[in-house]
């Protein structure tokens, strides 16, 4: 199988885990990626802010550039750049005055653009093969599946799962063993870019959602966007400080938390760059790991 | 889109830039009982669609545009399909053409960086990214913390990558800008 | 040799101030075939008229053109005068220089030759006409109303007072429709069923009226005055005449667990049962679903196996032996001349499976699958003291009392990205009751109703709300409700005060969600059964909407109540009395008089194609055999029922053979007025 890749700028970077988790994902599962040949940056929300022609141009060279490699899909793992690119394609695609002007400037045909697919569709289309690979099923490991803003909102660009009770990413993690549980914060924005720029927004927000993912019982939060990742993960210290009950809860991406299941080697996936230490959980899902042996379905 | 060319200047604005009629907006609020932001803006979301219908220009220089994270969750609820989160984008990009400089200093801040690194490389260079937010913000000592983590992690690459095609970046971003006088709108 | 005479309408100043209407009268009046011409103010006077009548029997004249308004308005009005001078009312014509004239141009010399043109065409087409005399077609007088409900029952009982027969179908096992589930009706508070259930026993009762309960609309044939339903009565199982009402069966019956319909899935019942203490027919029917002996019948049949008897303890203890496994549902038909559609409505839901493609169901509150989150109807049944908390407000999900209660209302209403653009008009009253309710009956407890509007336009409602709001101690907040979820024990409404300028949260112990009010279900295939017009959501389409409310576009088919719109009972209730009155109007003749104005099939050069039947929007085309002298079928042709037929021309224009003209509009007067233009 083979699909149109774009990484967007965090893989490479803050994300890194969730580029070496999806790569080392795919390679076991015998899927190539093909990468859209020098990709640009989508813009993220700084685009879209402050100039909308901006906000779809550059997500637009993207779509431009994989058509012209003839790709008919790409994944784009980070969600803000799932969105923006899909949110660029629906927009050309439904206004034919917008397309004109857009192809104009970038000197490229805009006629076939790619369908957008985010993580979480992705890991549903290869179901069957993860179903058939997982050596190490993550024995009723209780998970909190937090989907954030953009990988279920705008519905009518995404046209994805439910948008106010979203299934999907419960399904691939009970598809691997692990116990999905029923909390209220899913998708409950997370503060997005203010790390930086407001991270008082950012902690308040963040110590709302693994609080309720705490009450649920959840030993790990799983997340498919690396802001959502960043701010859950990185900042998770300054949410936790001088709060009672508030212990650790590390934060896994969501192809971690397959790799796992499928066995692959946790520092091959990164787990080992996190802030939250992972190392309790593996731990645990290692002595799960032991007894499941000879059980394997 | 409507052919519809009542209400005050910044009204008529908002309909022609992104398609949307204001009057559309019958106030119900749901909009500000989801917003994550609400609490932290002056102005919330429904008070916002509001003054777009009265015109107020005021709006242009309210930090509260600027505050809304842009998470879509008004824009899915709405009953009236007036998509909030669309109309807070136009008056981000309004505010910047008549009004710069009047956004939250670091959030404006954020933006000018992040765009000059796109502009630079055609992605984003995290250090570079950084080291432009703090001199253009003036939060010099937020965060310096993390430096160390991230490097000690491998998040944090020193070199950016630079891609081949920036003339093309260029090209757009010029493309784009805004022009003087006769506005060419889009849709 | 023709005499016709032309009457020129100044309209006051309608017409006169851009035509010239007394040059129009002189230069017909030199046309051959007219022999009088004049111009007068106001035709539609009675001065004018008698002018009309005056001249028919002066000049004798044997045509009559009105030049004035639109035969909308008046063209009933002059022939009716020229009948009353014995000239028939067919051979009167109004050429419109009105709208078609004076009222679009300016006052130039152009606008009185056009006027005069139109004029002209109308005296060629008179010239053509043949006298024509109305259609009688005779009436049962029988009325069918479909519903049992508070509309269907006043109309019926208006009807049946008046002296004629009624027939009532109802699909549920009881008269009483939603109004009999209510607790108490606004802006009285009195006691629903204690005002509902005379008029059920009266409906029951009555000698005129013929009560099909447990029984659906099968098939409606016929025409106004001459219908025939085919009624399906569902298999009972019980035979009413005889069974006594004692209700040993229900006691005995061991299949428990169905939803009770009644009590909103509050409870549940047993398969044979009675919908409520006071239905009507007091008589319980077994629902074959959940009854032991018939799910295993199904069994059987679907296995190719003998059915065998199981259970039936209720058959065991009948003292009266009414109860029967064998047969099934029965089709009866029955002779009605008018039918009356007063099928009522459904709630709205906010589950995520929607019965309609257009419409969605509201994720934000958890699609409602909450126990504790209710909806207008299962409040009503929670407050009522026959329901299943003898009338205590109790949480369904553990059975206390809710210290805090929120009320949401235009859920589903006025929510165009749900798909119900339209207000259902009797929230706002009935939240108010629901508050006032809660708040006598949970002393001390805390409510809150987010509303976006308060609308109580009817006697005493505005200040039955304000009472709410003001004296009952509800809280009345300004603002829509983003999203509900469950934590820590509470339901958690995240809404916002809108006047105040804050958002607001609520840990709510129960929420009542005030759903859109939507058509019954299976309305488009009833109404496509009775070839009825509906809108998108499947409200019934009234004749017009200001001035025929309760009348449909099919002849002899009406509406009352919720199936045409959202309405409260004492609407309901007045628009079923004036439909009732449209009813015996229709009644009030042995024969009803049709418009003569209809199409006709030339019974020679029709070759059978049927493509007029495929066009007629109602069902005007009959078939019609054309046998030998032996009695052989040789030819099946068209035949238009003149009952039936419209008028509408489209068969006309669909026939390839060109075998079906309209009297009064056939081609040969058409063309005499299209060619008189052209002089």
């Amino acid at each position: 199988m083979k699909f149109g890749y774009y990484p967007g700028c965090s893989l490479h970077a803050t994300a890194r885990e969730y580029s070496e988790s999806l790569l080392t994902l795919v390679d076991a599962l015998d899927v190539e990626l093909e990468e859209v040949e020098d990709w640009a940056c989508c813009g993220a929300s700084s685009a879209h802010s402050t100039n909308h022609l901006l906000g779809v141009a550059l997500p637009a060279r993207t779509l431009a550039i994989a058509e012209g490699q003839g790709m008919e899909n790409i994944v784009a793992p980070c969600a803000a750049c799932y969105g923006r690119l899909a949110g660029a394609a629906h927009e050309v695609n439904a206004d034919p005055a917008l397309k004109e002007k857009v192809a104009g400037i970038l000197e490229r045909p805009l006629d076939n653009t790619p369908e957008i697919i985010n993580v979480l569709a992705f890991l549903q289309q290869l179901l069957p093969v993860i179903q058939d690979k997982i050596t190490k099923p993550l024995e009723g490991v209780k998970v909190a599946c937090y989907y954030g803003c953009l990988l279920v909102r705008p519905h009518k660009v995404t046209q994805f799962d439910d948008p106010e009770q979203p299934e999907s990413m419960e399904q691939v993690c009970a598809a691997v063993g692990a116990t999905p549980l029923a909390w209220n914060k899913r998708i409950e924005c997370c503060g997005a870019g203010f790390s930086l720029s407001r991270t008082g927004s950012v902690i308040r927000l963040g110590r709302e959602i693994l609080d309720d993912a705490r009450a649920a019982g959840a030993e790990l939060v799983v997340v498919g966007c690396p802001m959502c990742h960043s701010n859950l993960d990185m900042r998770q210290g300054a949410m936790n400080k001088g709060q009672a009950g508030a212990d650790d809860l590390p934060v896994l991406y969501i192809t971690e938390l397959v790799g796992l299941a499928l066995g692959l080697d946790p520092k091959a996936m990164g787990l080992h760059r996190h802030y939250v230490s992972t190392k309790p959980l593996l731990d645990r899902l290692s002595t799960a790991l032991v007894a499941s042996e000879g059980k394997v379905s | 889109m409507t052919h519809h060319e009542h209400g005050p200047a910044l009204t008529r604005e908002i309909r022609s830039r992104t398609g949307i009629e204001p009057a559309r907006c019958y106030q119900c609020g749901k909009c500000t009982a989801g917003c994550p932001m609400a609490m932290e803006m002056p102005t919330r979301i429904q008070q916002i669609m509001r003054k777009i219908q009265q015109g107020r220009e005021e709006l242009l220089e309210d930090p509260s545009i600027w505050i809304c994270a842009s998470c879509e969750q008004c824009s899915g609820r709405c009953p009236q399909e007036v998509e909030p989160a669309r109309l807070i984008d136009a008056l981000r990009e309004l505010s910047m053409e008549r009004a710069p400089g009047s956004a939250p200093r670091r959030i404006g801040a954020m933006h000018r960086a992040f765009l000059k690194q796109v502009k630079l490389n055609g992605r984003m260079f995290e250090v570079g990214l950084v080291v432009g937010y703090k001199l253009r913000s003036g939060a010099m000592t937020d965060d310096v913390e993390a430096a160390p983590g991230m490097m000690v992690r491998g998040k944090l690459a020193l070199v950016p990558t630079r891609i081949k095609g920036l003339d093309e970046i260029r090209r757009i971003f010029e493309a784009c800008e805004p022009r003087r006088g006769a506005d060419e709108e889009t849709p | 040799m023709a005499r016709i005479g032309v009457f020129v309408c100044h309209c006051g100043e309608n017409i006169a101030r851009t035509v010239d209407c007394a040059a129009v009268a002189g230069n017909l009046a030199d046309h051959p075939s007219v022999v009088c011409s004049v111009d007068y103010k106001y035709m539609c006077s009675d001065p004018g008229q008698n002018l009309i009548k005056q001249s028919v029997k002066d000049h004798q004249l044997d045509g009559v053109v009105v030049a004035a308004c639109s035969p909308h308005m008046h063209m009933k009005t002059f022939r009716r005068a020229s009948l009353q001078a014995g000239l028939n009312p067919y051979l009167v014509e109004m050429a419109n220089i009105r709208e078609h004239c004076a009222w679009i141009h300016e006052r130039t010399p152009e606008t009185t030759v056009k006027a005069t043109d139109l004029a002209r065409a109308m005296v060629e087409k008179v010239k053509q006409n043949v006298p024509l005399d109305p259609i009688l077609i005779p009436v049962t007088r029988t009325a069918l109303v479909i519903g049992g409900g508070i509309a269907g029952i006043q109309a019926a009982l208006d009807i049946a007072e008046a002296g004629r027969d009624v027939i009532i179908v109802e699909k549920e096992p009881s008269l009483g429709g939603h109004m009999s589930q209510l607790s108490e009706t606004f802006p009285t508070l009195d006691c629903s069923q204690c005002i509902l259930t005379p008029r059920m026993v009266d409906a029951y009762q009555h000698p005129r009226i013929k009560l099909y309960t447990y029984s659906e609309v099968e098939k409606l044939e016929g025409y106004i005055g001459n219908f025939e339903v085919t009624i399906r009565k569902k298999g009972r199982s019980v035979d009413i005449d005889s069974c006594t009402g004692c209700g040993a069966c229900m006691e005995v019956c061991p299949s428990k667990k169905a939803p009770d319909e009644f009590d909103m899935g509050l409870r549940t019942r047993t398969a044979i049962y009675t919908p409520f203490p006071q239905a009507v027919p007091n008589k319980p029917v077994i629902d074959r679903e959940h009854c032991l002996h018939y799910k295993a019948e199904v069994r059987a049949l679907a296995r190719g196996k003998p059915v065998r008897a199981i259970c039936q303890k209720c058959a065991k203890v009948c003292a009266s032996n009414s109860i029967s496994f064998d047969g099934g549902d029965e089709l009866v038909k029955e002779k009605v001349g008018a039918v009356v559609v007063a099928t009522g409505f459904q709630l709205y839901e906010v589950g995520k499976d929607q019965p309609e493609p257009y419409l969605k169901g509201y994720g934000e509150y958890g699609y409602g699958e909450d126990p504790d989150i209710v909806d207008g109807l299962q409040f009503e049944r929670l407050a009522s003291a026959s329901g299943p908390t003898g009338g205590k407000i109790l949480c369904p999900s553990n059975g206390e009392p809710p210290k805090t209660i929120v009320f949401i209302q235009c859920t589903g209403s006025r929510d165009a990205a749900k798909g119900i653009e339209y207000c259902s008009g009797v929230c706002c009253m009935y939240t108010a009751k629901h508050a006032m309710l809660y708040q006598h009956s949970v002393q001390g407890g805390r409510s809150v109703v987010f509303y976006m509007d308060i609308r109580a336009t009817g006697k005493g409602y505005d200040a039955f709300t304000r009472r709410a709001a003001e004296d009952s101690g509800a809280e009345y907040v300004r603002g829509r409700v983003s999203s509900i979820y469950r934590h820590d024990g509470k339901l958690v409404v995240k809404g916002v005060d809108t006047l105040g300028g804050e958002p607001m949260t609520v840990q709510a112990d129960m929420v009542v969600l005030a759903t859109a009010i939507r058509p019954q279900p299976g309305i488009k295939q009833l109404a496509q059964k009775l070839s009825i017009s509906y809108d998108q959501h499947g409200f019934l389409n009234e004749a017009h909407p200001k001035l025929r409310p309760v009348e449909t576009n099919t002849a002899g088919i009406f509406l009352a109540g919720c199936s045409q719109a959202p309405r409260d009972i004492p609407d309901s209730v007045a628009m079923a009395s004036a439909t009732a009155a449209k009813v015996l109007a229709l009644f009030s003749r042995a024969e009803l008089e049709r418009e003569p104005q209809v199409a006709k099939v030339d019974q020679i050069t029709c070759s059978g194609c049927f493509h007029c039947e495929r066009a007629c929007p109602y069902g005007a085309v009959e078939h019609l055999e054309v046998k030998d002298r032996r009695g052989n079928v040789i030819r099946v042709i068209a035949q238009i029922n003149p009952g039936v037929c419209q008028g509408c021309g489209t068969c006309v224009a669909n026939c390839p053979s060109r075998s079906i003209e309209l009297d009064g509009f056939t081609d040969s007067q058409v063309f005499a007025s299209i060619q008189a233009l052209s002089l």
